[in-house]
């Protein structure tokens, strides 16, 4: 039977959306998404209020949720990860009620534990079918894996399918089957195809970023992980992809037969699949245009869910042995931050971050040792996105700092010849050239965001900023 | 050193500084932005100041746009600015 409805604001009518409850979006569409926007304006014009949003990501797209919190429209909003123009205005205390921040392997885990509850979930969908059958890998905003909607259509009370391309039943090769689908709706676009493409999916030319990478690589090599089964995931920033051009030219030369690739998956990850450093890649979510390419073509590029990707119950990321990660502040502890810079708006969010550093056998953080004046190593982060015990490696181009909890990987890198030095000696490294930074001030008593580990319980508050 | 005209050093790149240095009727006046204001803010003042001293400038106006850059730039940017707006360079 089809579940074909005129109009958004059709849907909205017949999943009987009322004041005060929580609706959710997949953030497949990245910074090209018209989805959010779409279902936000639609529900402020019906004169509903006090809704929550529960948004796997929140992009600068998004800015108009800004006037829908000023408005009343939205009072609570919950994401992995915020991009920098909302979270500058959620930080100066826009919205009464703290955001919620997760993991990606924490949001559909708290949505199965019952913990977080969605009323209407609104899936974008490149291609669908009149009873909901729906895939990313065709359509004119192909985005390729699915990952993070799986959560969102199983668990949500009433799910509606928003597609651009609807093709006769059934959809070949669906992602989100039927079953789950109470309502299709047809529009012009459900996003920008070239906002899916991260804008730092390019390997960096930076003589700082190719040092940390090198020094990465090394400290792949030396702790003894790159052997046949190999599995790997990285990031899609420039240094990241960088160390892993140098680890896929390890492994072609000592040819290794890696297990997986997982990831946000992007164009070099896809060529070490066609290389065959690895049997398959694990996709919760295509980073490039390449990737969309790859993974509607080989049957070794597969989809997974994001509960399958980083759940808090068993999940990939526990068989991940390698995992290279980000950071924009790394305390004493190894306690790592990508929630907030320095001034402490809110600019980022966990994503996978802490899911794959607590999985895998190995987490290794690059980052420089110093961005403009700001030194990498704090006494305390601003923010604890993921917590220390579960970092394993800090790789600067000064040198690189090992966790005291793991002894045995520290003489394997020293063995190695790799320049490892205490966590305090860095960030001495880093104050002699940049001077000892003044502590920022926030309000304390006002805390503007909630972060919850992936296991559900808070991690850290974000505090609010203080304007002149 | 005479302030007899504008000049400008530096660039707005990351990690730098853009100084404007302009002649002033009376004493100094030291106008900062800074991607960094709240945690380095009085020390690139206190630089800026020890420059102007240095170089025996009693009456400028020094504007700084910083974006980031360490202490050694910022003195550099300043004393480059300065020997330009007195028309040596």
């Amino acid at each position: 039977m089809s579940k074909l409805i005129g109009s958004i604001r059709e849907a909205i009518e017949a999943c009987g959306l009322k004041d005060g409850m929580t609706i959710s979006f997949h953030h497949h569409m990245r910074n090209g998404d018209y989805v959010l926007n779409m279902v936000l304006d639609e529900i402020a014009k019906m004169g509903i209020k006090n809704i929550t949003v529960n948004a796997s990501s929140v992009f600068d797209t998004h800015a108009p949720i800004i006037d829908h919190i000023k408005n009343g429209v939205v009072t609570g909003l919950e994401c992995n990860y915020m991009g920098a123009k909302v979270g500058k205005a959620i930080s100066e205390g826009v919205m009464e009620n703290p955001v919620i921040f997760r993991s990606h392997g924490g949001r559909p885990s708290d949505m199965e534990k019952g913990t977080s509850h969605i009323d209407v979930a609104f899936v974008a969908a490149p291609t669908a079918d009149n009873r909901g059958n729906m895939t990313g890998k065709y359509g004119k905003s192909a985005c390729g894996s699915m990952g993070y909607a799986f959560a969102d259509a199983y668990n949500a009370d009433k799910v509606v399918c928003i597609t651009d391309n609807l093709v006769e039943y059934p959809v070949v090769g669906f992602s989100i089957p039927e079953v789950y689908v109470d309502h299709v709706v047809v529009v012009d676009k459900i996003g920008e195809p070239s906002g899916i493409v991260s804008g730092t999916t390019k390997i960096t030319k930076d003589p700082v970023g190719l040092k940390m990478a090198q020094y990465a690589a090394k400290v792949v090599k030396a702790s003894g992980l790159l052997k046949d089964g190999f599995s790997f995931q990285t990031g899609a920033g420039g240094a990241t992809l960088a160390a892993a051009k140098y680890i896929k030219e390890m492994m072609l030369e000592d040819n290794i037969k890696g297990s997986f690739g997982m990831g946000g998956i992007t164009k070099y990850m896809v060529e070490m699949l066609n290389e065959g450093c690895f049997k398959a890649l694990i996709d919760v979510q295509c980073f490039d245009l390449d990737a969309v390419e790859s993974i509607k073509n080989n049957p070794n590029h597969m989809e997974v869910s994001a509960s399958q990707y980083a759940g808090v119950n068993g999940s990939a990321v526990n068989s991940l042995d390698v995992v290279l990660l980000g950071a924009t502040q790394v305390d004493l502890d190894f306690n790592v931050n990508v929630h907030t810079d320095s001034n402490g708006y809110i600019m980022g969010g966990s994503g996978g971050h802490a899911d794959t550093a607590a999985g895998s056998k190995l987490a290794i953080i690059i980052a420089p040792l110093v961005r403009a004046r700001l030194p990498l190593i704090v006494d305390r982060v601003t923010c604890i996105t993921t917590p220390g015990h579960t970092v394993d490696v800090v790789v600067t181009q000064r040198g690189i700092a090992v966790n005291p909890n793991r002894p045995e990987l520290k003489e394997k890198l020293v063995k190695a010849g790799l320049p490892v030095v205490e966590i305090d000696e860095l960030k001495a490294i880093a104050e002699k050239i940049t001077g000892v930074p003044k502590p920022i001030k926030l309000d304390e008593s006002k805390v503007v965001a909630k972060v919850l580990y992936r296991d559900g319980t808070v991690i850290d508050t974000i505090k609010k900023v203080v304007t002149e | 050193m005479k302030i007899v005209k504008n000049a400008v050093a530096g660039t707005l790149e990351s990690s730098d500084a853009y100084v404007q240095v302009e002649p002033n009727e009376a004493g100094i006046e030291i106008v900062l932005e800074s991607v960094v204001l709240t945690q380095f803010g009085d020390d690139i003042k206190a630089s800026v100041m020890e420059v102007l001293a240095e170089n025996e400038v009693t009456n400028a106006k020094v504007s700084v746009n910083d974006r980031g850059a360490i202490d050694c730039t910022i003195r550099a940017r300043v004393e480059t600015a300065l020997k330009r707006a007195q028309g040596d360079l």
